[in-house]
């Protein structure tokens, strides 16, 4: 299933500047994974020890926060579109 | 001259220039002002500091900004209230309110991290300032930014109470209402900051924002004479403020300028978004987002990205974490108002509501010192007591009818007592 990765300018550097990845995978895991395959250098930055996320980064499904679907496990459909955001905080 | 020399990530160390950028190339972690303590510990006393006018820039040393800073002159420096009434209904010995309801110009703590990211925002070049906000932050960024001549973009949730909503348009921002709840908004405005040149104070500016929040500390130790108390209550919403509120502590102390002593740091949430008590409550610092529920709008925020921080300061500090009822949160606000003759808005109906929670389970036992954070201002949320106090009758100016009006009455006031 085809689905896009919008990604933020942070990251940019690490995707040799694509601010859009599309690949083929049927879950979030499985999204994260192939775009690391496709850009090394992103793999320290989106996981941390033991293949768990980057607390600092937020995945949304479309508009909704994978912790409140089903986090990595999360299934994705052809179109979706996950986007990384860097967490921040306010108020 | 301002003792900061560099921004470094809290994760991995590294260390970027002073600059508008809030988060870690390598690591995405955030980043935090570094100062150069030893030079600072030469100059700062506790005379250099009283010798100031009684602002939050009488703590301009501790504080990353360079030269005159162009608002704030007449923010922080709030009252710091004996609460002996309270005093006497809750049974403990020795509590205070440091309260942020009576903050210069819109009557909340957010005026101590919004001077400093304004004058922060000038002194890098920036034009536009602009902020994700539940409302006080939004207030304070407005009347800031008109006082120093910036145009401001304040973004906030769609269903917030209308004295937030006025409290900014009436200084001329361009306010814009998202549909969406706070996290939804403060994930937009990350892409902005990330699109616009603009300075977004909690998110690009961030680093030197959060620290204004660490004259709340300098304040409450101050004023109770260059020492700590030995609780400190305080709410959480994003996470900023508790966490600085500890650092300020220690700072304190290691400045020489207090004492070191056990100086506990509580969390406060409402029970409808509390995923930093229930973290702080599970032993750990790892923060499960929630979706909002709550009438204490100010603290609807249910994916703190500094929560973690929050329940690490907790910890280190020896504190705990309790959350409050919506109507818990009412019965405090007006206990308050009552006892106090103090009217916070729900953020700080929850702070006193955990407050007493804690002192009655034992968490805080009643010997000691305790000091609760009231950090806004209750005329801007009419809303959470409207219908506890519904409007009066108006009665015919005569004597006569005053007298059988309030005879009617007496039995009623008598039972509210």
């Amino acid at each position: 299933m085809s689905i896009q990765i919008l990604i933020p300018t942070v990251f940019r550097p690490a995707t040799s500047g694509a601010d859009l990845v599309e690949l083929e995978a049927a879950t979030v895991a499985e999204a994260l994974t192939r775009l690391c395959e496709r850009h090394e250098t992103l793999r320290g930055r989106l996981f941390r020890d033991q293949g768990r996320l980057n607390r600092f980064i937020n995945v949304y499904r479309n508009d909704e926060d994978i912790r409140y679907l089903g986090d990595l496990e999360t299934p994705l459909n052809a179109g979706d579109r996950l986007s990384l955001v860097p967490a921040v905080a306010g108020g | 001259m301002s003792y900061a020399v560099s921004l470094r990530c809290r994760e991995c160390r590294e260390r970027f220039p002073l600059k508008g950028v809030h988060v870690c190339a390598s690591c995405l972690g955030p980043l935090e002002v570094e100062y150069d303590y030893a030079a600072m510990k030469r100059a700062v006393t506790r005379a250099s500091i009283e010798a100031r006018p009684r602002n939050l820039w009488r703590y301009i040393d501790l504080l990353p900004v360079e030269g005159t800073p162009p608002t704030g002159h007449h923010s922080g420096w709030t009252p710091l209230k004996r609460a002996r009434n309270l005093e006497k209904v809750l049974g403990v010995r020795e509590l205070y309110i440091k309260d942020d309801s009576a903050n210069y110009p819109t009557w909340s703590y957010k005026e101590r991290v919004v001077s400093v990211a304004i004058a922060k925002a000038v002194e890098l070049g920036y034009d536009t300032v602009g902020c994700a906000s539940t409302g006080n932050l939004a207030n304070s960024v407005s009347a800031h930014a008109a006082e120093a001549g910036l145009k401001a973009y304040v973004m906030i949730p769609h269903d917030l109470e209308r004295g937030k909503v006025l409290g900014s348009l009436i200084f001329g921002p361009t306010l814009v209402r998202l549909q969406g709840n706070y996290d939804d908004v403060n994930r937009l405005c990350s892409e902005i900051a990330d699109r616009h040149g603009w300075a977004i104070v909690n998110v690009n500016l961030r680093p030197f924002y959060t620290e204004g929040a660490k004259t709340l500390g300098y304040e409450i130790a101050e004023q109770l004479g260059w020492k700590l108390p030995r609780h400190t209550v305080c709410p959480t919403a994003g996470g900023t403020v508790l966490p600085k509120i500890h650092k300020a502590y220690r700072e304190l102390v290691d400045l020489g300028l207090v004492e070191k002593s056990p100086a506990h740091i509580h969390s406060a949430q409402p029970s409808g978004c509390d995923p930093v008590v229930k973290a702080i409550k599970a032993g750990t610092d790892e923060i499960r987002p929630q979706k909002p529920r709550t009438l204490a709008k100010s603290l609807a925020i249910g994916d703190p990205a500094d929560g973690a921080y929050v329940a690490q300061a907790v910890f280190e500090s020896g504190g705990t974490g309790e959350s409050a009822s919506d109507e818990e949160i009412v019965d405090a606000i007006s206990l308050l108002a009552r006892a106090e003759g103090i009217w916070t808005e729900p953020a700080g109906g929850t702070t006193l509501a955990a407050a007493i929670k804690l002192i009655a389970s034992g968490r805080i036992p009643k010997d000691e010192s305790i000091c609760v954070c009231i950090t806004g201002n209750g005329l801007k949320t009419l809303e959470a007591v409207a219908d506890r106090l519904p409007l009066p009758e108006a009665i015919p100016a005569s004597l006569e009818a005053f007298e059988r009006h309030v005879a009617e009455r007496a039995p009623l006031a008598a039972a509210a007592r």
